[in-house]
């Protein structure tokens, strides 16, 4: 489904990513891993096609993201706050994805439904403006709105941060439905438990580099466990 | 501790993402300080012999003190408008060992270095000094006079900033002090209660008994006091958080739906124009701009140059379309990347900004027609003014916008805000108006008035017929700025 190659991406003469050859086949729920700096925002960008990379390509489904839009009907994503509406509600907001998706009000709604447990009361209806919202619940709205056309490709930047017990829970178990029907979902995380939870393939990134590319099996944890304590332990 | 506090402030500056910027509208600051400052010394300087010339019996001081109080009333009024406040990001510094107090003092006493407290003095000074030397006053006298009215100045500015402090949140709450004040000026006016007379009979007491010149001093020590229990009131996260949360406007802006694949976007816009206070002044300015025309029409220095009236009816027509256009795309800035990652073809998003601008001309083409008063080729003329708007400034100004990589604080108010402004918001303007000008100038004085009229209209309609491939031509355009945009947006502060 997704295709990078060769891909670097240089800022002041520093690299900051720089992957050879990375193939994300259709349906696969896809961790990356790493420290801060290690390129997982970076690389999520240039998916997204919101920085230029300075070589190589990323494909997702055959389409050159730098080259082409023809990726956004079915790609979306949740990065950060940018990609909230401040100044809408987040019924509008969603709303206003569900037009950009050809998804009507009533299919909104009715989407809308199977997400009551996990806004726990606090989003739909308050007449609030997203801006007024926690963060968490920001996240909650961005990530929902991320799911909101069925689309193929999935992409969440630290989906769990800021997100409360439960809730975090909850979204584990969302992301494993998600994949079931044949979603592409790709997360980064800081959190090890998680990702070796919901995710099939684990991929670590150290200052830019692919170090370890895991099939998630029980055993995953306690290996990136050690990897990242390593260091430590000298 | 206050030099602490200096040198947070020398590093936010010169740490800002857009230093070169700032610096840059600094220098234009100075240029304007020392332009003012120059003026009111000059007119400090002409004072005494100019109210001589004008009013030979009268003595200069008495009439000075008599207008005294429509002064200060305008001072505050202006710096109402124009003066920032000091501010001083508190939230790092509430939970560090150091007295709320020294942090409210430096914020009240920062603001008495103010450009604005020191202009006066380059009225008041040249002015007493010409009292003592011809009009013969005691140098004591004088002194105690300008003691009282920079003492005044200084109130003014602390009044200032109560008043900023208590009504920038609602401005509603004004209009009954608006009202009184207009009240007392009708009965000035009507001379029934002369309160500007008994204000210069005020001012003409500490002349007299110039040690009287220590009560408004008095006066500010005491606004001194009352903004700092104001102040200290309000240093708590809550006086920020608290007001937040009124109840979402949920207009939904239906009738937008007639206008097809752009429907949403157009929506979008206008609760954006709706629900930020920047964008909202627009529209308000688009409604006091249209009577712009009333100042042109009926004054008769103007009826020999009809190419004045071109500036007037692109100016009416398209004030929306300058104002809000030329940030176009800044006003998206904070959620860009949603808007580029988002299944938004560039092409779709810039259209609707188009549709959106072009709906505003129409309106305000619509609204500009009662002018038809003035004369039947004044209506025409601002027809052909609307249709070149529509059809070769709106796409000019699209192509400006793509220079825009600065943020825009959706809910700062405009006045003296120079966010988002850069080079190329102060260039753009001109074309707007000046090459709409010079073709009918040119052609109004060679050929005719009609022939002039007609060609704005006919470059106009070309452009709303070339709309397609000049739209293609914007969307490589923006296509291509767009990782600097991201990257330019994504950068807060000054």
């Amino acid at each position: 489904m997704i295709t990078a190659t060769n891909l670097s991406k240089v800022y002041n003469g520093t690299r900051v990513l720089n992957i050879e050859h990375l193939d994300i086949p259709p349906g696969q729920n896809f961790g990356l891993v790493g420290n801060n700096g290690a390129g997982k925002t970076t690389f999520f960008s240039l998916l997204l096609d919101l920085i230029q990379p300075t070589t190589g390509n990323i494909f997702n489904k055959d389409i050159t993201v730098s080259e082409s839009e023809e990726w956004k009907p079915f790609t979306s994503s949740f990065i950060d706050e940018s990609f909230l509406i401040g100044y809408l509600t987040p019924e509008e907001y969603f709303y206003f994805i569900g037009e950009l998706r050809n998804r009507n009000k009533a299919d909104i709604d009715s989407f809308l439904t199977q997400f009551e447990d996990l806004f726990n009361g606090e989003i739909i209806g308050r007449k609030k403006y997203l801006r007024d919202l926690s963060k968490g619940n920001q996240k909650k709205v961005g990530i929902v709105a991320a799911l909101i056309g069925d689309p193929e490709v999935v992409i969440l930047d630290e989906p769990f941060a800021n997100l409360d017990p439960t809730t975090q829970i909850r979204l584990k178990k969302l992301l494993k439905e998600l994949s079931k029907t044949g979603t592409t979902v790709l997360i980064s995380s800081h959190d090890l438990i998680h990702v070796t939870e919901v995710c099939e393939r684990i991929v670590v990134l150290d200052k830019g580099d692919i170090v370890k590319d895991i099939e998630t099996s029980e055993a995953t944890l306690n290996e990136l466990e050690d990897y990242f304590s390593r260091e430590i332990l000298e | 501790m206050f030099g602490k506090f200096i040198w947070l402030e020398w590093k936010s500056f010169f740490r800002s993402a857009s230093l070169g910027k700032s610096l840059g509208l600094k220098i234009f600051m100075i240029f304007l300080a020392l332009y003012f400052s120059a003026m009111f010394l000059f007119f400090g300087i002409a004072l005494y012999p100019m109210l001589k010339e004008f009013y030979p019996e009268a003595d200069p001081l008495q009439v000075v003190n008599r207008f005294a109080l429509i002064y200060f009333v305008l001072e505050l009024v202006f710096r109402f408008m124009l003066q920032t406040l000091p501010v001083l990001d508190i939230k790092p510094l509430m939970t560090f060992p150091i007295r709320k107090r020294k942090v409210v003092n430096f914020v009240l006493l920062k603001s008495l270095y103010s450009f604005y407290n020191i202009l006066p003095l380059f009225l008041i000074i040249p002015f007493g000094v010409f009292c003592i030397v011809k009009g013969g006053y005691g140098y004591l006298n004088m002194l105690g006079w300008m003691l009282g009215v920079y003492s005044i100045t200084l109130c003014v500015n602390f009044i200032n900033f109560i008043i900023k402090k208590r009504f920038t949140e609602n401005l509603k709450a004004l209009i009954p002090l608006v009202i009184g004040a207009g009240v007392l000026a009708l009965l000035d006016y009507l001379e029934i209660f002369q309160i500007t007379a008994y204000f210069g009979e005020l001012l003409q007491l500490i002349v007299q008994n110039p040690y009287l010149g220590f009560i408004p001093l008095i006066l500010v020590i005491f606004l001194f006091k009352w903004n700092q229990l104001n102040l200290e009131g309000k240093f708590y996260l809550d006086a920020h958080l608290k007001g937040r949360n009124k109840k979402a406007n949920t207009r939904e802006f239906g009738w937008t739906r007639k206008f097809g694949s752009i429907a949403p976007f157009l929506q979008q816009d206008l609760k954006l124009i709706w629900r930020n206070k920047r964008p909202k002044t627009t529209i308000y300015l688009s409604f006091i701009f249209l009577a712009y025309g009333l100042i042109f029409y009926p004054n008769d220095t103007y009826q020999e140059m009809p190419a004045f009236f071109v500036f007037v009816g692109i100016f009416i027509t398209g004030i929306f379309m300058i104002n809000f256009g030329q940030f176009v795309p800044s006003w998206d800035a904070s959620y860009y990347p949603m808007i580029m990652a988002q299944n938004i073809s560039m092409r779709q998003y810039l259209a609707s900004k188009m549709g959106l601008i072009t709906f505003s001309v129409v309106v305000l083409a619509i609204l500009s027609t009662p002018y038809v008063y003035f004369g039947w080729n004044i209506l025409l003329l601002n027809i052909a003014c609307a249709l070149y708007n529509m059809g070769v400034n709106i796409p000019v100004l699209l192509y400006a916008g793509s220079f825009n990589k600065k943020r825009i604080d959706l809910d700062k108010s405009p006045f003296m805000n120079y966010q988002g402004t850069g080079a190329s918001q102060w260039l753009v303007g001109l074309p707007l108006l000046l090459i709409p000008i010079f073709f009918f100038w040119i052609l109004n004085k060679f050929i005719n008035y009609e022939i002039a009229v007609g060609f704005l209209a006919g470059l106009g309609i070309m452009g709303l017929v070339l709309r397609p491939s000049l739209l293609t031509f914007l969307v490589r355009r923006y296509r291509k700025r767009k990782y600097v945009m991201i990257q330019g947006f994504k950068e807060k502060g000054e």
